[in-house]
């Protein structure tokens, strides 16, 4: 049996994926495209700062920002793997990229922990 | 059965033919496999930037046009066109998948492909007007 | 037998003989190109007119026995289902089976996939069997329906020379492997899932798979390896956050 981490380190894949599928094109297109080429009317600081207070905000942009992560690191860490090869590496690409997600994850959470 | 003689798999005289490390560059689906799964590394980036523009607000107001500004800069405008692109390429693979994992029964009978993969598309379609109204709003 | 067109295909096959040749090479046949002819007639009148060496394996030639499945023009295809008008005007390239050994001209060695099949254990695993008096186990046609697309299996191999993974580690266990063990899973009768699962839920077994698709593209079956597989994670997934999420949980 692999071990027990495996199906849940999938399943962070899978929800990351459905995550970044489901919200990531809308989000994108507005933040990187829709406002800085002024197609849209981008939210004031003001409304974004409040948005951002609201508790629900913050538990969004956390599980916003960590499962795709997670989705990435898995993806990332298996075509290094196969497309690529690199089987003696196995392990400290795993660690690499599901150490990398747990930061981001970690930087998101201490962001949107406290706000005032 | 004798416990003697037994069949070693290696057998000298067989070939065995090595795959190379080109082997997805071999086929279409193979290549749409690659890039599928490199499209995470765009989905990466965005989280990335995500989590810089929240950074950018809770700094205050100058910080965040700081931001602004910078994504107004070319080259943050051709990388988000192309995550963009990447972005929409995984969530189409990703729904058009959905199906195969995603076994629906209703009363027995399994609900067809189309069904579970158009709900899918309609449930993309209605969270991303939520947001936007949401984002459009202020 | 008189031929309806004095056109020809041009098949190039793999020949390897071992006992010649350390590698393999393409020999050029032309063959007629009949209107209902697939890559087995031509092969087979290859053998009978042109070249009694050549070697291959073939049974039923109507898609049940999985004997013929061959690599044309680079795709899995059983060669008894592919017609030479698809491919006209050729060359038509016929080779072995991909990421399996060659033994000899077009023959792989199967004897990997038959132990990975076995290591699965496709059968009825019971936890105390029911004694003959009681009858036989029923099964209404929607719990039949559960599992019936996967046990439409005929361990042709296709899928495992179409799937990437399979040719990149030697030891994962496989595409029509998995499909059948959840063939079992999925079957009313059987009580042997966990057991699959340590089997399963490991690096060879269905975290080694990462959907490429290409298994069920080539499937002539239409068994869909690839569903089943993608459903297994799925359950092992659920099963594993069960477990951390209720403990106390009677497994």
């Amino acid at each position: 049996m692999a071990r027990p981490i495996t199906p849940l380190l999938w399943m962070s894949f899978s929800a990351g994926g459905t995550i970044a599928a489901l919200l990531f094109p809308i989000h994108l297109f507005l933040t990187g495209l829709a406002f800085p080429l002024g197609w849209l009317d981008a939210p004031s600081y003001e409304s974004l700062r409040g948005l951002l207070q609201h508790p629900l905000t913050r538990v969004y942009l956390f599980v916003l920002i960590s499962l795709p992560l997670f989705h990435w690191a898995h993806r990332f860490r298996y075509i290094l793997y196969d497309g690529f090869q690199l089987y003696h590496l196995t392990r400290s690409i795993a660690a690499l990229c599901y150490g990398a997600a747990a930061i981001g994850a970690a930087v998101a959470a201490c962001l949107l922990w406290n706000v005032a | 059965m004798s416990t003697d003689a037994h069949y070693t798999p290696y057998h000298p005289k067989w070939y065995r033919r090595r795959v190379s490390v080109w082997w997805w560059l071999k086929n279409r689906t193979y290549a749409g496999f690659v890039l599928r799964e490199l499209s995470s590394v765009f989905v990466a980036f965005f989280a990335i930037v995500l989590l810089w523009e929240i950074r950018a607000v809770l700094e205050g107001p100058e910080a965040y046009a700081q931001f602004t500004a910078r994504l107004q800069t070319p080259l943050f405008l051709a990388l988000d066109l192309v995550a963009f692109l990447f972005v929409l390429f995984h969530a189409i693979t990703w729904f058009n998948a959905a199906p195969a994992a995603m076994v629906v029964r209703v009363r027995g009978k399994r609900l067809p492909d189309w069904v579970v993969a158009g709900s899918n598309y309609v449930g993309w379609f209605l969270l991303s007007m939520v947001i936007a109204g949401i984002l459009l709003r202020g | 037998m008189s031929r309806a067109t004095s056109s020809t295909v041009t098949l190039e096959v793999t020949r390897y003989r071992p006992e010649e040749e350390t590698e393999p090479t393409l020999q050029t046949y032309e063959v007629p190109l009949e209107q209902d002819w697939v890559v087995l007639d031509a092969l087979n009148y290859i053998k009978d007119r042109q070249d009694g060496s050549l070697s291959y394996r073939w049974s039923c030639r109507m898609g049940v026995c999985g004997s013929c499945g061959m690599m044309v023009n680079g795709t899995p295809k059983l060669t008894c289902a592919a017609f030479l008008t698809d491919y006209a005007p050729g060359p038509i390239r016929v080779e072995p089976l991909q990421f399996f050994p060659i033994m000899r001209d077009l023959i792989v060695d199967v004897t990997d996939f038959l132990s990975k099949l076995k290591s699965v254990k496709p059968w009825i695993i019971r936890d105390t069997e029911r004694p003959l008096a009681e009858g036989e186990y029923r099964q209404t046609p929607d719990e039949l329906d559960a599992y019936q697309q996967f046990s439409q299996c005929i361990n042709c191999m296709l899928c495992y020379a179409a799937c990437p993974v399979v040719g990149l580690e030697p030891d994962f266990i496989g595409p029509a492997s998995i499909a059948l063990a959840q063939r079992y899973n999925l079957d009313s009768r059987d009580e042997g899932a966990r057991e699959r699962l340590d089997i399963l839920s490991t690096h060879d077994g269905i975290w080694g798979c990462t959907f490429v698709g290409e298994c069920t593209k080539v499937c002539p079956k239409h068994v869909d390896p690839a569903g089943a597989i993608q459903q297994y994670k799925l359950t092992s997934g659920l099963d594993s956050l069960k477990s951390l999420l209720l403990p106390w949980g009677a497994k």
